[in-house]
């Protein structure tokens, strides 16, 4: 019995172990520090960012006021927008035929679709530079079309996300739904809206969701495809960096987080909900 | 009583997958209006049967009409038949009413019409007032009986059910196997059902056709497969039976005698056609076998000796109203008999060990050439 009057600890009640304890909270501040003193920085009212000196709202102000980091923002929402939009569609139909169909050679086509995924980003960067190098892609076309090179190459590596989860999602499908909605007069079409559709629904938005933000972070294949009116936001943080770490760059980084702990919070809480009614 | 019509006319139908023949050169009548059963183990190709009906699948050979059209490159929703998906396939996302009216939207049905009958098919189901249920608020049975709703709403000329109570617990399917048959009477809709539970064929069906391997074992009514069945397989597949070899050593207009091994001789008060001194299976219900305590049995219309067999109790199983006993005879060979409990102390009767004589009528006794 400890001096405290506890009840003892039940072998399973690890939690209330000090060595598990201790081991979580390292875990945690390991994974978390760094982004908290980010954070807690962007507030900090001095312009080398090195010592305390007080709090201030006032480089939020300041990244609002950066017109230059503003364009790229918006440049990199246009981008997520497009690269999500193309993602669903490529990934929900690649989902559809890797699940519905049997044919030679469906087991390369499933390893090479998660290859992106796998590649290391540097090279699919070198890649797509080259790649867009050979082609000749103009460099030179109005906004927004000279983001198309950036979006085409966020696409190849968004849409293999949105298969997975919507394949992921299939793999709970009961076929005879489909063939009831066909006994009942429906066609191929109709089935397909009706049935297949409303079940892929949460898997859809869940992977739209992984694309939207995987495209709004990316940095290293977009540093290979963007020219110098095409910067992105991570890519403008990254040029800012350069000059120096000032509480703007700070309050800039943390708005991307920010945004981006939104969109996963709300991909997660949709995968509950596909959870839960699956 | 007008002749029945045909509504389904299966001919010839040779089903193929690969190397494997699921369905082998079968052809069904199936009448207007009746309740037909497609009853076999697993793998027999009941089931296939009746998705070549629906349009999942097609003949590799041979001819499926239904309303004497050729059903051949019809697609599914095409056809006048409407499917009870084994796993009753209701639409997660949609309200029960939604579930249900779900054909006629797509058939193009004027809304008001659609309402009523969406109504009258619930309250046909007894689910009425529960249109704007989902399905995950239903239970089991309920989410079955919407897809009955679904399925007869649309009128077809044939529902067809595969293993439909097969995801209810004892009870419910003991009743729905009731309301089923009643609902198909009141709707006079023809009903094709698979199922491999032999129970649920015989309580529910006009005609049955037990299926064995891709063929049509025997084609009859419920008491005709249990009291003459064509063969061992039936036999041994509807209710239990005892089955003994024997040769067939007498073999006359009135009477047939049948020499068995294992139990003796075996004496019929009819013949058997055209099978004399050949190797012939007598098949004996377990509840068609008198037992009384060794040296009473005395065997009525029958010679001496036949009809008879002694042995001793090895094993008993109460179950409630009949108690089964398993009674081994001096050849060793095992039958089963079984005897009501007609009162609440007869269970006392018998026991384990001993000894018995065995019973039975002249006219008991099924004689199987194959």
């Amino acid at each position: 019995m400890s001096l405290f009057n506890r009840t003892e600890i039940a072998p399973l009640e690890y939690t209330r172990r000090l060595w598990m304890r201790a081991w979580i909270a390292a875990t945690l501040f390991f994974l978390y520090a760094p982004l908290l003193v980010l954070i807690a920085f962007s507030f900090n009212d001095s312009k080398r960012n090195i010592v305390w000196r007080g709090f201030t709202f006032k480089y939020y102000g300041k990244v609002l006021e950066n017109e230059g980091l503003m364009a790229a923002l918006g440049n990199s929402l246009t981008i997520a927008f497009l690269a999500t939009v193309f993602s669903i569609i490529l990934g929900t139909l690649a989902a559809v035929m890797l699940w519905r169909f049997q044919f030679p050679g469906k087991t390369a086509v499933e390893g090479t679709m998660a290859l992106p995924i796998v590649v290391p980003e540097i090279c699919m960067g070198v890649a797509m530079l080259v790649f867009f190098a050979k082609l000749d892609w103009p460099t030179d076309l109005p906004w927004p079309l000279n983001l198309s090179a950036i979006t085409i190459a966020h696409i190849t590596f968004c849409f293999p996300f949105v298969a997975m989860v919507v394949r992921a999602r299939l793999a709970g499908f009961n076929k005879e739904q489909e063939e009831a909605a066909k006994d009942l007069g429906a066609t191929e079409w109709q089935a397909f809206r009706d049935v297949l559709l409303p079940h892929m629904k949460p898997g859809i938005i869940a992977g739209a969701l992984l694309a939207f933000t995987l495209s709004l972070d990316d940095f290293v294949i977009t540093f290979f495809t963007s020219g110098p009116n095409t910067i992105t936001f991570p890519v403008k943080v990254y040029s800012m960096v350069r000059f120096s770490v000032t509480p703007e760059v700070n309050a800039a980084s943390a708005i991307l987080i920010f945004l981006t702990i939104l969109l996963t919070t709300v991909a997660l809480k949709l995968q509950d909900f596909t959870k839960a009614t699956a | 009583m007008t002749e029945k019509q045909p509504v389904i006319s299966i001919r010839n139908v040779t089903k193929r997958f690969g190397n494997m023949v699921a369905v082998d050169d079968v052809s069904i009548d199936i009448l207007e209006g009746e309740f037909f059963v497609l009853l076999g183990p697993s793998g027999c190709g009941k089931t296939t049967l009746l998705r070549m009906i629906a349009g999942f699948e097609m003949p590799s050979e041979g001819q499926i009409l239904i309303g004497g059209q050729d059903m051949a490159g019809v697609s599914p929703n095409q056809r006048p038949v409407n499917m009870v998906f084994q796993s009753y396939a209701v639409f997660p996302h949609m309200s029960v009413a939604d579930n249900v009216a779900y054909g006629l939207k797509i058939a193009g049905v004027a809304k008001p019409e659609i309402k009523t009958r969406v109504d009258e098919a619930l309250e046909l189901v007894s689910l009425g007032g529960l249109g704007l249920r989902m399905p995950d608020q239903l239970s089991g049975g309920q989410r079955q009986r919407v897809a009955l709703a679904r399925g007869l709403v649309m009128r077809p000329k044939v529902l067809l059910l595969d293993e439909p109570l097969s995801a209810l617990d004892a009870k419910l399917r003991a009743q729905m196997q009731f309301e089923l048959a009643e609902l198909q009477d009141n709707v006079g809709i023809t009903f094709v059902t698979v199922t491999h539970d032999q129970d649920e064929a015989l309580s529910m069906a006009c005609r049955i056709a037990v299926m064995n391997k891709g063929d049509v074992a025997q084609l009859a009514g419920p008491a005709d497969l249990y009291e003459h069945p064509a063969n061992r397989f039936v036999a041994d597949f509807i209710g239990s039976v005892n089955i003994f070899e024997g040769r067939l050593t007498v073999d006359e207009p009135e009477q047939a005698v049948v020499d068995c091994p294992e139990v003796g001789r075996i004496y019929l008060n009819h013949g058997v056609t055209g099978a004399h001194e050949t190797t012939v299976w007598v098949a004996i219900r377990p509840e068609k076998i008198t037992m009384l305590p060794a040296g009473q049995a005395k065997a009525k219309d029958s010679p001496d000796g036949h009809n008879i067999a002694h042995g001793q109790i090895k094993g008993m199983s109460y179950l409630g109203d009949i108690t089964i006993y398993d009674v081994k005879l001096d050849s060793g060979r095992s039958v089963r008999v079984s005897r009501p409990n007609l009162s609440r102390w007869d269970q006392e009767d018998f026991s384990w060990d001993d000894k018995v004589s065995l019973q039975w009528h002249p006219t008991s006794p099924i004689v199987l050439l194959s």
